[in-house]
């Protein structure tokens, strides 16, 4: 099983609503998040093209964050989603510094905190809250493995890229262009 | 009633902090249902209670969770539900950040007068509501019934409304209509016989063609509207954006317009002309459906693509290749009829433009285009009649806006100020929900008409600015704390949905419900109130619909089934439009017979003067009207608004990312407050462009005081429509000033 996420760049409309859904799901600390908005602008007016992006924790499988946690917080769970085990961590912060993304965070009561893919709701049958929240739909999640998953067919028929491919690290969340 | 006192009986142990697992608070209302079947209306299921969201005006259904200690933890959306499918909005999903919001309302709040300084002290409620409905009774003895007036937004007002109708006065306003979708319903009825209401009947789902005029779909999160945009861009719709700004659906457009502002009507005019003379209109329809084409034909012969290019600034082969796009996908072809369209004022005038090209390619009634909506009809209790008003804001306005179909909150707010052309002087407002300060154009005069009233009293959940100039505050609980009226939409398919209380009402807060019948209560005009309690009243309706507030307590929300199959025209029908003359009117024999211009007509509006910007401003999609500033969910996600500056205009100005400005317009009128600049290509260097609903003045409001500039705080110049009295409000121009001290 391989757990990943795809993200319809054509269709985000950079409301939020993944980030507020998230907070609320996962009882983000408000001024903290697992999830957040990015906007990429080109060209000049009136020549111009935006990107918008809903990025998180990309599940990496081969991931810095996990090699470097030296208490074996940081983890692979099931279908290859990277956890950390609160009360494992000792807040050291070398994941932080790892992660080329910037996706994790220390949670106000100590230890470090991003995105779980929501395991919670993903062992219940439901999606991650901010694929079930979205209003454009333009999350899709599942399992690579199985290749009649929401996932792998939009992999299959749509154009896609990574972030940061050239740090190695095979990230788990795609980008639909 | 016994109900009512269970309930509270119950959610009153969760508010005490008594916690009970999950299993033991089920039991325990397992244990009451057995006891008092037939009356037990309070929360079946302690975990999920249905609602319907208040933060903006789509009202989706969904449902209110709780966590094991009672607490609202999250709200979802209905997936029955036709408005929402399931899914939220930012400003839904964060609605919860109303309710934990500690700068609440919490008790009510009467003024009085120390030593000279104006302070307000707090209140119980029966001392509140003596003191409303003495002064409502002294007001309309010394100035007749016809001078108390309502201004209203969201479910509370309709309960004030039955109180001051029982009182003799329909002075009742909403700022929606002047100051938001009036001109379009005046347009389209003068069309088609028929406004567009809301949800709009647009068939974005099925489209082929999106044509947005500054209409910022997807930063206006009109969530049911948005998610059918996105259906439609999965199927390849071709979207066309027409604004000054490269909006989020800008960029998700095949082509983008990048007009100069205020021209927009030159361009539909253009638009038409090369429709009709590349004859790419449906021929069929409008020998069928239209009158007046030989008139429009005519008349659209001085605007060619050539001309439009020196008025608009866009190239004739756009102009040209957009209208082919749009008869390419015709009849699914929508030309949107927008949202806060009031602009200039000549903004009927403008939507008249956009109805007559929607009929010129035949998309009114036709898939893809504009379906036609039904409204579920639930019967209301019978209540006696009203007293008729002798007298109403019409005639304060001495014959002007006859063809505005609802009240002009500005109006109302007029005809406050005595004068001698006004032959009704207002005297008395009660303010539901509405922050009159930034919600109304033209502060100063609003601020004018607040200092001759009798009377003000306030309802809210939060200390907005107009709260501060109110003689009572009276602080309403969250929709997350309450009953409200069913929500009944129109749509593809007619759906009602049931708001309920999800916990007790936090603080001293009650249902405005309640309130007005409390007040009702004190003026003898309990006749009109029935009902004790709304679920009460909720109860009988649903009954009349074949269903009851028990089943909907379980489901929120009802589809109910078409009665006819008339979604589209049939191939050829006959259709009688509610028009003078049966068809639609691409000439407006209704505006002729006011004396207004049949056919729209374009008229260049002032261009600001060197050094000064023109001032746009929008929406976010986390933020709605003025209201959610204070939201700790939303203010996470933006906690000011930017100024939007051109790299060209900065480099002038020696602008620089994130540095503070003040801004002073065309009146002299200087922001209170600061806002951060942010450089950017997506806006032109003619304008600048700001997100509506910052720089709260009232520090009560600790989140978002100061936070941002006050769009409307900068909206002097207010270019009323002569057809409906629209508040126009993009005719304002500001420039840059690095202090707000006036100068000597
Ligand atoms: S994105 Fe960062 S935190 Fe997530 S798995 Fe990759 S390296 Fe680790
Ligand atoms: S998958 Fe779950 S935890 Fe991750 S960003 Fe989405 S909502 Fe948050
Ligand atoms: S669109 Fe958003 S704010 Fe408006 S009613 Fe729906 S969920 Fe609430």
């Amino acid at each position: 099983m391989r757990y990943a996420m795809a993200i319809d760049t054509k269709k985000c409309v950079g409301c939020s609503d993944c980030v507020v859904a998230c907070q609320t799901e996962n009882d983000v600390p408000i001024g903290y998040c697992r999830d957040w908005v990015v906007e990429v602008m080109d060209g000049t007016y009136p020549q111009l093209e935006m990107e918008i992006r809903s990025e998180r924790c990309n599940h990496c499988e081969n991931s810095p964050c996990v090699r470097c946690c030296p208490t074996g917080a940081s983890h692979y769970g099931e279908g290859g989603i990277v956890l950390v085990t609160e009360n494992k961590c000792i807040g050291c912060s070398a994941c932080i510094t790892s992660c080329p993304y910037d996706a994790r965070f220390v949670h106000p009561k100590g230890y470090v905190d991003k995105c779980t893919f929501c395991l919670h709701r993903v062992k219940k049958g439901l999606q991650p809250a901010c694929v079930a929240v979205c209003p454009t739909k333009c999350m899709y999640f599942g399992d690579l493995d199985d290749p009649r998953s929401e996932v792998s067919e939009i992999l299959k028929k749509r154009k896609h890229k990574t972030l940061i491919p050239e740090a190695g690290t095979k990230p788990q969340l795609y980008f639909l262009i | 009633m016994n109900s009512r006192r269970q309930f509270l009986k119950i959610s009153s142990l969760s508010a005490a902090g008594l916690i009970f697992g999950g299993g033991l608070l089920d039991a325990f209302a397992e244990n009451l249902v057995k006891k008092n079947p037939s009356h037990f209306k309070g929360p079946f299921d302690f975990v999920r209670t249905p609602t319907y969201c208040e933060v903006c005006f789509w009202k989706c259904a969904g449902w209110v969770y709780k966590d094991e200690n009672g607490r609202i933890k999250k709200i979802i959306g209905n997936n029955d539900d036709p408005n929402c499918n399931g899914r939220f909005c930012p400003r839904g999903t964060g609605g919860v950040g109303m309710y934990n919001d500690e700068d609440r309302l919490k008790t009510p709040l009467i003024r009085t007068e120390e030593r000279g300084e104006q302070t307000f002290r707090e209140a119980s409620w029966d001392e509140a509501f003596d003191y409303i409905a003495a002064k409502l009774q002294k007001v309309k003895k010394e100035h007749g019934p016809e001078s108390l007036a309502l201004f209203s937004h969201g479910s509370g007002g309709k309960y004030f409304g039955k109180v001051l109708k029982g009182l003799g006065s329909n002075n009742i306003a909403a700022p929606s209509y002047a100051q938001c979708r009036g001109p379009r319903e005046v347009a389209f009825l003068a069309t088609y016989g028929q406004g567009i209401n809301s949800p709009e009947n647009t068939d974005i789902r099925d489209t082929k063609c999106l044509v947005l005029i500054g209409s910022h779909l997807g930063e206006n999160m009109h969530n049911g509207q948005v998610q059918e945009m996105s259906d439609a861009i999965d199927k390849g719709a071709t979207i066309i954006t027409v604004d000054p700004r490269f909006s989020t659906v800008a960029s998700k457009s095949k082509f983008w317009l990048p007009i100069k502002p205020s021209t927009d009507m030159a361009l539909l005019l253009t638009w038409m002309n090369v429709i009709i003379n590349e004859e790419l209109y449906d021929k069929k329809y409008v020998e069928k459906y239209c009158y007046g084409f030989d008139q429009l034909k005519e008349h659209v012969q001085q605007y060619t693509p050539e001309w439009a290019y020196g008025v608009t600034t866009l190239k004739p082969q756009q102009i040209r290749e957009t209208a082919r796009a749009m008869a390419d996908a015709a009849p699914a072809v929508i030309v949107h009829p927008g949202r806060h369209v009031t602009w200039y004022g000549d903004d009927t005038q403008r939507l008249r433009a956009v109805a007559i090209l929607n009929a010129l390619l035949g998309s009114w009634g036709r898939r893809g285009g504009y379906y036609n909506p039904e409204k579920a009809s639930v019967p209301h209790f019978k209540l006696p009649d009203f007293p008729k008003p002798s007298k109403n804001w019409r005639d304060a306005m001495g014959g002007k806006y006859e063809l505005a179909d609802l009240a002009l909150a500005s109006g109302v707010c007029d005809a406050s100020i005595p004068s001698p052309e006004m032959s009704c002087a207002i005297k008395a407002w009660i303010v539901n929900g509405t922050n009159l300060i930034n919600t109304l154009p033209n502060q100063a005069n609003t601020l004018k008409a607040i200092q001759e009233l009798d009377l003000i009293a306030v309802v809210d959940t939060m200390p907005m600015e107009i709260t501060g100039y109110a003689d009572v505050v009276l602080p309403e609980c969250t929709y997350l704390e309450r009953y409200d009226s069913l929500r009944v939409s129109q749509g593809r398919e007619p759906s009602i949905a049931l708001r309920m209380p999800a916990v007790d009402p936090k603080y001293n807060t009650k249902p405005a419900y309640w309130m007005a019948r409390e007040i009702a209560k004190r003026l003898d005009l309990l006749d009109y109130f029935p009902f004790e309690n709304l679920e009460d009243e909720i109860d009988w309706e649903l009954q009349q619909v074949g269903t009851s507030l028990e089943e909907m307590q379980r489901i929120g929300v009802k589809r109910i089934k078409r009665e006819y199959d008339d979604l589209y025209f049939e191939k050829n029908e006959d259709i009688e439009f509610d028009t003078n003359t049966g068809k639609i009117e691409l000439y407006s024999t209704a505006l002729a017979e006011e004396g207004f211009e049949p056919i729209p007509v374009f008229v260049q509006h002032p261009e600001p003067q060197e050094g000064f910007y023109r001032l746009i401003y929008g929406r976010a999609p986390m933020h709605t009207f003025s209201r959610t500033a204070n939201n700790p969910n939303l203010t996470d996600l933006m906690d000011e608004n930017t100024l939007w500056v051109n790299p060209k205009v900065a480099k002038e100005w020696d602008l620089k990312n994130d540095q503070y400005v003040y801004l002073e317009n065309q009146d002299g009128i200087i922001s209170d407050f600061s806002i951060k600049v942010r450089v950017t290509e997506r806006i032109r260097f003619d304008s600048v462009y700001m997100v509506h609903g910052f720089g709260h003045a009232d520090k009560r409001m600790k989140r978002c005081f100061g936070k941002g500039i006050s769009d409307t705080q900068l909206i002097s110049n207010v270019m009323i429509d002569p057809i409906m009295g629209g508040t126009g409000m993009r005719g304002n121009f500001v420039t840059f000033r690095f202090d707000n001290k006036k100068e000597a």
